[in-house]
């Protein structure tokens, strides 16, 4: 195959993963999309199989490295549970990152099959490009699994800090500049090389680990970002379309959900990855004092089922904690009893709810809750004052009124649901503690609010059975 | 040296040039086709790399954010289009090192190509409309 032939090919791809993306603008086109996709991939390989001068060993342990690699993955993707689907995606990140760096490392050993030099004698510019997607690959590949194991359970959520942390980065970080500079002034110098790596592998982890469990969306974005530079990096090095515009879009996808998460949370980039949020609880309680003074009124199952089947319009917030329950099925089936009722059942999703962008619409789907019931904060946050019932489940900060009245609190000025606009609040909890910014609640005092103690699963199967009554 | 294969030596010399000639000929045409001589392919490949970023801007932000998620699963299957270089690496290795590296990218690679693409087409598949 020419090499002209072979570029196009890669075009050809590049464009099919475009239309994968534009599928994604509705779940009615979104399947076709991510069939577009599989397909642009299969265009990249083949192309890149019908090279001239490979040998046949390397045919071998391609075929070899595929089916290893494609039974893993295809096993995994059938097995996962859809709500571990966060440390799936952090683990995802963390191979393509380690992809980009044995990448880097086969240029550097075999700089003629990418025509960048030859041993020893690369190319500057080829290297200055292959170090730099070497150490993001490098970061990303640390960073992801700092935070599947922090997803995954394996590592406490606790945002980890010492003193001098950050000067302590910043440090590293000159050093990986200075190692990058000898490093291409060397000609591409094996053990500089290793160096990078291992100088990016130990920023990787200490980016991540001051990072607490709540903000993992931002992490998890941000990575997703991370990997898509690692591959545009290494796509410059080894001068191929394919690997330069899939990166290029993938690093610019990242990068937009980084900031619809932070936006979420009006935080900026640099609060999230400073860390340590949700440590600080000086300003626990600071509304209205401690919890002990005030009343708080709480209901059994049979009393929220009594007044959503008397409500006409429910809408249903779920949060975290649903996710934990696993609560979405027994959610699904209040809804249908109460729509069976006559009842109007929505649900409202806040843009940070759970680990990941769009975690709870995935959690939601899973248990058949249709798609054209489940709306943003801004498509719905009017209508809570229309409703009879906001049912909280799982969601705590960002229900919180303190975000729209009290400047002192951690959360000001993020945008939450109005739920207290509803007639009755319905806000299941195991206990009265507080949320990850570990900011008491106020809406827990408020008369309007019924709290309902227990777990979310057991809580909603509770309300099932008095509904059936 | 005789004249005659002074003579022979020079008009292969002579053809030699012509071909050179021919092929920088070739090349000029093909370069001015495209681009004003003298420019590196860099700017080529840094135009391509800023203009995909354009693309990549205005396409998310017209994902749903009801599929944030199958989003994230979904970039992250196609960056691992990364396996064309180690692809590349593997069957056109010099080393034994080049072939080590490029085999154990070519495996993780195809974890997240495969995973990445089912996991999103599980999720899409569940998301229904109302009946």
């Amino acid at each position: 195959m020419s090499a002209n032939l072979t570029s196009l090919a890669y075009l050809v791809a590049a464009v099919l993963f475009i239309l994968a993306l534009r599928g994604l603008s509705s779940p009615v086109t979104s399947r076709e999309g991510n069939r577009f996709g599989m397909i642009g991939m299969a265009v990249a390989a083949a192309a890149t199989l019908l090279h001239s001068g490979f040998a046949v060993s390397g045919y071998t342990l391609i075929v070899l490295g595929v089916l290893i690699g494609g039974s893993i993955g295809a096993v995994v993707a059938q097995r996962i549970q859809m709500t571990a689907l966060p440390q799936l995606v952090a683990a995802f990140h963390s191979l393509v990152g380690m992809a980009a760096v044995f990448v880097a490392a086969a240029a550097l050993n075999a700089p003629e099959a990418f025509g960048i030099g030859t041993v020893g004698n690369v190319h500057t510019q080829s290297l200055v490009e292959m170090s730099i997607g070497l150490a993001i690959g490098a970061i990303t590949f640390s960073g992801s699994v700092i935070a599947f194991a922090k997803l995954q359970g394996i590592m406490k959520g606790n945002p980890i800090i010492f003193a001098g942390q950050h000067k302590l980065n910043l440090g590293l970080g000159i050093l990986a500049a200075i190692l990058i500079v000898s490093f291409v002034a060397s000609g591409g110098s094996q053990v500089l090389f290793w160096m990078i790596a291992l100088l990016a592998f130990a920023l990787g982890f200490l980016i991540i680990i001051p990072i607490g469990g709540a903000d993992m969306p931002v992490v998890v974005s941000m990575l997703n970002s991370y990997s898509g530079w690692a591959a545009a990096g290494i796509g410059f090095t080894i001068q191929n379309l394919a690997l330069i515009i899939t990166g290029s879009l993938v690093g610019a996808s990242g990068a937009i959900l980084s900031y619809i998460m932070c936006k979420g949370m009006n935080r900026s980039i640099i609060n999230v990855l400073l860390g340590g949020f949700g440590t600080d609880t000086s300003a626990a309680g600071a509304v209205g004092g401690p919890a002990g003074d005030r009343t708080v009124r709480s209901g059994a199952a049979e009393d929220a089922a009594f007044i959503m089947k008397n409500a006409s319009k429910v809408i249903i917030v779920p949060g975290y904690g649903m996710a934990v329950a696993q609560a979405q099925h027994a959610l699904r089936e209040m809804g249908d009893i109460l729509k069976a009722e006559g009842v109007d059942v929505r649900y409202a999703i806040h843009p940070v709810a759970g680990r990941m962008p769009g975690h709870m619409n995935v959690l939601l789907a899973e248990a058949s809750v249709p798609y054209d019931e489940v709306f943003e904060l801004e498509e719905i946050n009017n209508e809570f004052s229309t409703a009879d019932v906001a049912y909280v489940i799982g969601a705590n900060d960002v229900t919180n009124p303190a975000a729209k009245t009290d400047q002192s609190s951690p959360i000001y000025g993020m945008p939450i649901l109005d739920v207290e606009k509803a007639r009755t609040v319905l806000f299941i909890k195991r206990s009265m503690a507080s949320g990850y910014a570990g900011v008491d609640n106020e809406l827990f005092f408020r008369p309007n609010t019924m709290m309902l103690f227990g777990d979310a699963k057991k809580m909603t199967e509770e309300i099932v059975q008095s509904l059936g009554h | 040296m005789n004249p005659t294969s002074l003579a022979d030596e020079a008009t292969r010399l002579s053809d030699n040039a012509l071909a050179l000639a021919h092929h920088a000929q070739e090349l000029a045409i093909g370069v001015s086709g495209a681009v004003a001589p003298g420019v590196s392919p860099f700017i080529f490949l840094l135009a391509i790399f800023l203009m995909a970023c354009f693309v990549g801007y205005y396409v998310v932000w017209n994902v749903t954010p009801a599929l944030h998620s199958p989003l994230m699963a979904v970039t992250n299957a196609i960056s691992s289009v990364i396996i064309v270089g180690a692809m590349l690496a593997t069957g056109l290795a010099t080393s034994g090192w080049a072939l080590l590296f490029g085999f154990l990218a070519v495996t993780l690679a195809s974890v997240n190509i495969f995973g990445g693409f089912l996991v999103t087409q599980r999720m899409l598949s569940m998301f229904k409309k109302k009946q």
